[in-house]
């Protein structure tokens, strides 16, 4: 069996995403150097705040600003930082209780090392030098001697709120399609279509993915199919994908392999878009260097008798 | 409240699990598992009433992953299928539920996870809150590795329990064929401290599969079913500062609710996968040293994301099947620091 393929996969993804008004206030308060909790109305401050209070489930709105220095109320110590987290060079996560406040706020602490930090360690707040209303305004927190620092007063009304966030993401993977699909790949790459076959309802599939869909058996058995088929379904493409060097109108057809059970995709050519057909039998193309058909064009045969497509629409 | 129909785990298979499975995709690694269970119960896949899955579009980094796993049940006929984008735990909850409607006998449930294709401590990231936390990307070892710290400030565990309890799942899991991680394995360096390696799980990729039946059919299926007494999940606020991570109230509850402290457990099944987190439910859960915990090695031994819950009760299901177990819990997690909690209690018929 040939070696599996395996191809760096990156997925990144920009969520943006509004905020209600509360964390609204508190995002725009990091980006002025304001630190907002938000009062429950048992009393407690929440920091960071939310809309809802975590017990009753009641909606709280009432902000108020709390000290940008606080108390470590537990702690890791990061000695090979990740991308995307707030320091490059080691650290200590840690949740601090801001002064004024009774619950914890997630962040970094730069520190010289684990045995500078200690659960009970006064910290205050590293603010970035540029911020834009989002968690990172807060760059980390460092060591700190002092009793708690002064509010600046603020009320929680500010000018232009930040009204919404992106949240950017990117998470890389090295994708393997596994034993069926590589070998379908694999056989591609010499211009050859083999699918796998059930041993059960005997269906030839292509491509394969190493199990029949219908009777939940592993496949093995592969079947060379093609090069020849039949269009069975077809649709009217007229928009253009970016980066897509086909001019439109152009044809999307599904295309039952001779020999195979169902049908794949592929793209017609060498016909008039209006022209193609149900029926139409169709031949690959394959591009200089390509590792699939670019597209299937007709073959000149007649047109295959319905009866003989009609379970693979 | 007593379920108001007797349901039973009637079998339970998963596979070997491992650092990395490319020669398989998801469906390849799942059919063998899936044959298990059904050829245990006599049972062909147009013969399950409901068949439920758990998995997560987040390891396998494309959408609507699990639609492909499927093709491992056999669809057609069509099916009565549900999926959840958690633990297969929870997939197991839904098949319960679906059986206690009556609208189904028996009940397919199964989860898989592979890790391998990406770097799982930074996928985790992606389920935290997105306004304050997501963006400051604290990987899964690192909030695990805050509780920990937690609980050695209040006096509740150290660094050598820790490591006892690293060192007791691994000889267990010796006589687990399935399992990632057997035998003596070092503590190593710290990972995120307090935690070191050896109080971390393995990165694996795996899968599970469980048989549910109701009532007579689960005594035609299984010579002793491992019948579910209650089963109850609870979750906690999702900001880790507003909670006590030295505790786990949604544990306790769940577990209250499962009826399992109505009577003494004899083996529990615990979803650890760090080993300060045993620490915390153990105390959540009251376990006396009495109780056999992880005899299967625990996720400590063999973690496949999504599906070691489900291995969980599928564990102690088999515990119960072998007469190894009277009275068994199950536990199953998900969301950082023990955010959500699911436990189930697993009897078998006296004997």
């Amino acid at each position: 069996m040939p070696e599996v393929l395996k191809a760096p996969l990156v997925v990144e993804f920009p969520f943006t995403r509004s905020l209600g008004p509360v964390q609204s206030a508190f995002l725009t308060g990091l980006r002025e150097r304001v630190v907002l909790g938000v009062r429950t109305t048992d009393g407690r401050t929440l920091v960071p705040p939310v809309e809802y209070d975590p017990v009753t489930a009641e909606e709280i709105r009432d902000l108020v600003e709390v000290a940008p220095t606080g108390t470590v109320t537990t702690w890791a110590w990061n000695h090979e930082p990740r991308r995307g987290q707030p320091l490059d060079t080691p650290f200590a996560w840690v949740l601090v209780r801001l002064d004024g406040a009774d619950t914890a706020l997630l962040h970094a602490l730069d520190a010289p090392g684990p045995d500078a930090v200690r659960t009970g360690m006064r910290v205050r707040v590293r603010w970035a030098p540029e911020r834009s209303g989002a968690i990172t305004d807060i760059a980390c927190f460092e060591p700190y001697d002092g009793g708690p620092g002064e509010p600046t007063g603020h009320d929680g009304r500010f000018e232009n709120p930040v009204t919404g966030i992106v949240a950017a993401a990117r998470l890389d993977y090295v994708y393997s399609p596994g034993r069926a699909q590589t070998a379908y790949i694999e056989n591609l790459s010499e211009r050859r279509t083999v699918g796998e076959r059930c041993p059960s309802c005997h269906k030839v599939y292509v491509p394969p993915r190493g199990a029949c869909p219908t009777c939940g058996l592993a496949t093995s058995e592969q079947v060379e199919v093609g090069p020849r088929g039949t269009v069975t379904t077809y649709c009217i493409v007229n928009i253009k994908a970016k980066n897509l060097d086909i001019e439109v109108p152009y044809v999307y057809a599904h295309i039952a392999l001779d020999g195979a059970g169902l049908a794949l995709h592929g793209r017609i050519g060498g016909i008039p878009y209006d022209e193609v057909r149900m029926g139409l039998r169709v031949e690959p193309v394959w591009a200089e260097g390509g590792r699939h058909p670019d597209h299937y064009r007709p073959t000149g045969e007649p047109d295959a008798d319905y009866e003989t497509y009609k379970e693979m629409l | 409240m007593r379920p108001t129909r007797d349901i039973a785990v009637v079998a339970f298979g998963q596979t070997d699990h491992r650092r990395t499975s490319d020669e398989h995709s998801e469906v390849e690694m799942l059919l063998p598992v899936l044959h298990d269970v059904l050829d245990r119960t006599g049972l062909r896949t147009a013969d399950i009433g409901f068949t439920c899955s758990g998995s997560s579009d987040y390891l396998a980094g494309r959408a609507f992953s699990f639609t492909m796993a499927l093709d491992g049940v056999g669809a057609w006929p069509p099916i009565s299928e549900s999926h959840v984008e958690m633990d297969g735990a929870w997939a197991l909850y839904e098949a319960w539920t679906k059986l206690l409607t009556g609208d189904a006998d028996t009940a397919l449930v199964y989860a898989y996870g592979k890790s391998s294709p990406g770097s799982v401590r930074d996928v985790l990231t992606r389920q935290l809150d997105p306004y304050y936390v997501a963006p400051l990307w604290p990987d899964s070892v690192a909030l695990a590795a805050l509780q920990a710290q937690a609980l050695i400030d209040a006096g509740e565990t150290d660094e050598p329990a820790l490591a006892g309890v690293a060192a007791r799942s691994r000889a267990d899991a010796r006589t687990n064929a399935h399992a990632q991680l057997r035998g003596p394995v070092p503590q190593g360096d710290y990972l995120v401290r307090p935690l070191r390696t050896g109080d971390c799980p393995p990165i694996g990729d795996g899968a599970a599969a469980v048989i549910l039946a109701a009532g007579e059919r689960a005594r035609d299926l299984c010579e002793r079913p491992a019948w579910i007494r209650g089963i109850d999940h609870r979750v906690e606020a999702h900001s880790l500062g507003v909670r006590d991570l030295t505790d786990s109230p949604s544990t306790r509850l769940a577990a209250e609710r499962a009826g399992a402290f109505e009577r003494p457990v004899d083996t529990a099944e615990l979803h650890a996968p760090f080993t300060s987190q045993e620490v915390v439910l153990r105390k959540a859960l009251r376990l006396g040293d009495s109780v056999c915990v992880n005899p299967s090695g625990g996720p400590l031994a063999a973690n496949p994301v999504m599906a070691a819950g489900l291995i969980r009760i599928g564990e102690a299901a088999a515990r119960v099947h072998r007469g190894e177990s009277d009275r068994a819990l199950a536990h199953a997690t998900s969301g950082p620091c023990l955010q959500q909690n699911l436990v189930a209690v697993l009897e078998g018929d006296v004997r």
